[in-house]
């Protein structure tokens, strides 16, 4: 197949970006979004031409790396797809692809697709933990979690930390990733020693950091390439207000 | 040289807790006054780096991702080993011991892997009271499954994101130890020289990979938790940026390279299907739990669909073959076994190089909805990356690159041959042997982060003065201008190929000669065709952009020069072990029915490399194996 890109280019946190126009020629459908992008880059360094850069690791849709909105979309348009995991056959021959970086005050864009998401390790720092050195705990089976519970917190717990619901949400809102951790460990009896600090810490720092607020869009859980339910932001605000009493 | 490992003598049962009585402490007030650069946030790296920081130890933690939470240790699906014996079915310290050192073909010290199989049960508790959500039944006990080479279920996990789940874990350890200040995090950030001042190692060289400015940092300690190399046969389960960089710059500083041949392919991923492929998928073990891996009997139904194929014209090879342990047989085994099926024609899918792993028995028996609830991501990613779906036609597997046994030599104390310099996780040697089981990687990185390195790097703080040498020295200012030149080379060359293309020749190179079936004639090619790719890299290759700035193109190739002498080592390493065993299969050593064979007259030792220039032939140096709990004996999975 075909395409026509149109790629976000900007050549550092200062500069002025935009977008610049590319083919991708003779691609195949059981190519992958950034092995496509690996084509387009091989054929620019050949021609001395900058490659276009931007983020990914693992390529399995788990390390979080990989932060491309694919024609306005954060990670594309398949559901529960990190942009890694995008595969060519979702395109029609043909196709114009707009591609561009995470959009969000509070992840200042470094150079052309990559974004500075340190922010979120601070919201993370502010409370994203249970205080327990190493070593000196009880043993694992000695407070029974029943499996739903353990359910719910995995489900909660298996964010991988990629910002795509700050993407896609209007106000640029962090509660998405956010109340995610928070959730994971308000319901097992290892959190709830730190419920109270703990939701208050991490919605200052979210706030801090230049987040937005939540105003029920529900873009993020569309966006989120693992399904994180919008029913853990109705957690978090419940530990919020509990934390008052 | 024979090398020791300098393992505790007497009785296995009651080694570490003695090593550890024996040793010197750094008492409290002290701890402050030392400062240990962490290198890699993996499990290891993460694990350990908050560890001495709660002990008191200043810490500098770096990586090269934007953030210490996306280290490749995330990646682990299936599972943590521990002999909690939750169970009871027979498990023990001591069993999950001897299955190590067994499942490593006995190519392992002992006591390192009595160590690991003794502090397996407190990674359980400190993770479960870290808030990681492992699988428990209704009533609230921890659930466990059953992995390769072990006929007992100690394998916790997290649905099919166990990696994940712990590295988080360690991840949130690590956020608290930053909000606290005890740990200065530097993401985005690789190592690209180690420091050494008077044979002992001081720091470290780094480029800041957002502006490209080449940087040094002091420490007392260098922590190396760098991860496997396997990405030099650039098709691999690993991720893009994990590379050997940092162990190999250390070997070329003195540190030894031990056993690098023990390559394991892990036999459940998904097969390579073109030529512009980047990486391969793998999808857990676990889910040989509940698949049955076959092939058709007769190489003229290979293009039928699998549905079409009646059961009494199918192979299960691994139940054929090994009847006790069947589809749960050890990796290599499973692996050369998919291998030896295809190069007898009968391998399924694109280029007749894949296997059928097939559901349909157990959904017959569980129910699709319990395959969902086990594997349910497993079997999404298979889709997308296939466009099949693995409910209804089995999943098509085939072996690749997945984990490095070998690594940088340490001793009992995790410290590697040169004073200062300690290694852990997949980036070290110590404990796999020839061959790592499944469940055994997550289980050795937090090991050694949590409860080996705090104890182990202290004897060697309270012999040194802290802070003697700092990174005004002019040690560090040679490093920097090292790797100054080699940037400025690097950029010059302007020839016609890309960092890529380059090192998938160097990839493909390594597959077909130095991979699951390893020969003199293959290895001596290799040994030809290596020199040959690496002349022409620093000839021919093409970076562009420049050195003070953002610039993959230039880690890459910075990664891929590595690799180019690394991968010569490598099968230097696999042409001296006249012998098979676990990951390393010489064709020449087999029995008639192609079981592997080992010589343990000539070589059960382990093999540390001196690394004297490159394309010059390393100097071999032998540290023998002693087998006192466990005796040497075929290792048979029948």
């Amino acid at each position: 197949m075909n395409l026509t890109l149109h790629v976000w280019r900007q050549k550092g946190p200062q500069d002025k970006g935009k977008l610049v126009t590319y083919p991708a020629k003779d691609v195949s459908s059981d190519m992958s979004f950034l092995e496509m992008l690996d084509e387009v880059n091989d054929k620019l360094i050949k021609e001395g031409k900058d490659p276009i850069a931007f983020d990914h690791d693992c390529r399995e849709g788990i390390c979080g790396m990989c932060s491309s909105v694919v024609n306005g979309r954060p990670h594309g348009h398949q559901e529960k797809t990190t942009v890694c995991q995008l595969h060519m056959r979702q395109f029609e021959d043909g196709a114009d692809i707009v591609v561009e970086p995470w959009l969000a005050k509070a992840f200042p864009i470094q150079k052309d697709l990559i974004v500075d998401r340190s922010a979120l390790d601070v919201v993370m720092q502010a409370g994203g933990y249970t205080s327990c050195h190493t070593g000196g705990v009880p043993d694992a089976n000695s407070q029974l979690i029943p499996k739903e519970i353990a359910d719910f917190s995995m489900d909660a717990a298996e964010c991988i930390g990629c910002g795509a619901c700050i993407a896609a949400c209007p106000n640029s809102s962090a509660m998405l990733f956010t109340s995610a951790k928070v959730s994971q460990f308000a319901v097992l009896p290892q959190g709830k020693a730190e419920a109270k600090v703990r939701v208050l810490e991490m919605t200052k720092a979210m706030l801090d950091e230049g987040f937005g607020n939540c105003t029920n869009h529900y873009e993020c859980q569309e966006a989120c390439p693992k399904g994180i339910n919008v029913k853990f932001i109705a957690t978090l605000n419940r530990e919020y207000l509990k934390s008052f009493i | 040289m024979i090398l020791d490992g300098k393992a505790p003598t007497g009785p296995i049962e009651t080694s570490w807790d003695r090593s550890c009585f024996d040793k010197k402490l750094v008492n409290p007030s002290n701890k402050r006054k030392f400062k240990i650069l962490v290198v890699g946030t993996g499990l290891a790296g993460g694990a350990g780096a908050a560890s001495l920081a709660e002990l008191g130890y200043n810490v500098e933690s770096f990586c090269y991702q934007d953030s210490p939470r996306r280290a490749h240790s995330i990646g682990a699906q299936g599972g943590i080993n521990a002999a909690k014996n939750y169970p009871s079915d027979g498990d023990s310290i001591y069993r999950l011991f001897y299955d190590t050192v067994k499942g490593g073909d006995f190519r392992s010290r002992e006591a390192d892997v009595w160590r690991l199989a003794q502090v397996s049960n407190n990674i359980i508790d400190q993770c479960v009271a870290q808030g990681v959500p492992f699988a428990r039944d209704y009533a609230g006990y921890l659930d466990n499954r059953s992995f390769g080479g072990a006929q007992v279920s100690r394998t916790f996990y997290a649905r099919g994101q166990t990696g994940q789940q712990l590295l988080l874990g360690a991840y949130s350890a690590l956020s608290r130890q930053i909000k606290a200040k005890k740990v200065t995090m530097h993401p985005r950030t690789e190592m690209l020289d180690l420091v050494v001042v008077d044979g002992v190692a001081k720091g470290i060289t780094v480029r800041n990979l957002m502006t490209g400015q080449i940087e040094s940092h002091w420490g007392d300690a260098v922590v190396l938790a760098t991860g496997g190399y396997v990405n030099v046969f650039y098709l691999s389960t690993m991720a893009m940026g994990s590379s050997v960089t940092a162990a190999w710059k250390s070997v070329k500083k003195g540190a030894y390279m031990a056993n690098p041949c023990y390559t394991q392919i892990h036999p459940t991923c998904i097969p390579v299907h073109g030529e512009h492929q980047s990486k391969l998928t793998l999808m857990s073990e676990s889910l040989r739990n509940d698949g049955r891996i076959w092939v058709p009997k007769k190489a003229e139904d290979c293009d039928k669909h699998p549905s079409e194929i009646p059961e009494e014209d199918r192979d299960y090879y691994l139940e054929r073959k090994y009847p006790s342990f069947g589809n749960l047989a050890p990796r290599d085994i499973s692996s050369r076994s998919a291998k030896e099926a295809c190069d007898d024609g009968r391998g399924v899918g694109p280029g007749q190089r894949g296997v059928y792993l097939d559901f349909e028995d157990s959904i017959s028996r569980l129910g699709e909805d319990t395959i969902r609830e086990r594997y349910g991501n497993l079997f999404e990613m298979y889709e997308k990356i296939t466009d099949e779906n693995g409910y209804v036609r089995p999943m098509r597997i085939y072996p690749a690159p997945h984990y490095g046994m070998g690594g940088l030599w340490v001793d009992y104390q995790c410290q590697s041959n040169i004073p200062g310099l300690f290694v852990l996780g997949e980036a070290n040697f110590s404990v796999h042997g020839a061959n790592r089981l499944g469940a055994s990687a997550l289980m050795q990185g937090l090991a050694d982060g949590y409860f080996v390195i705090p104890y182990t790097i202290a004897p060697y703080l309270a012999s040194i003065t802290p802070g003697t040498v700092k990174d005004d020295h002019a040690e560090f200012k040679k490093s920097v201008e090292d790797i100054e030149a080699q940037t400025n080379k690097l950029l010059s060359i302007n020839g016609k190929k890309t960092v890529s293309e380059l090192h998938r020749e160097l990839g493909q190179v390594m597959f077909e000669n130095v991979g699951m079936g390893r020969s003199d004639e293959s290895l001596n090619l290799a040994l030809k065709r290596i020199p040959e790719i690496r002349d022409e890299f620093w000839n021919n290759v093409k970076v562009t952009g420049e050195s003070k700035d953002l610039n993959q193109q230039l880690e890459n190739a910075g990664r891929l020069a590595d690799y180019l002498e690394f991968a010569e080592m490598l099968t230097t390493d696999a042409l001296h072990r006249e012998e098979s065993c676990g990951g390393h299969f010489r064709i020449e050593h087999q029995t008639d029915d192609g079981e592997a064979v080992r010589d343990d007259e000539n070589f059960c030792y382990s093999a540390a490399w001196e690394f004297k220039g490159a394309g010059v032939k390393p100097e071999l140096h032998k540290e023998p194996l002693k087998f006192e709990n466990i005796k040497l004996a075929v290792r048979s999975y029948k």
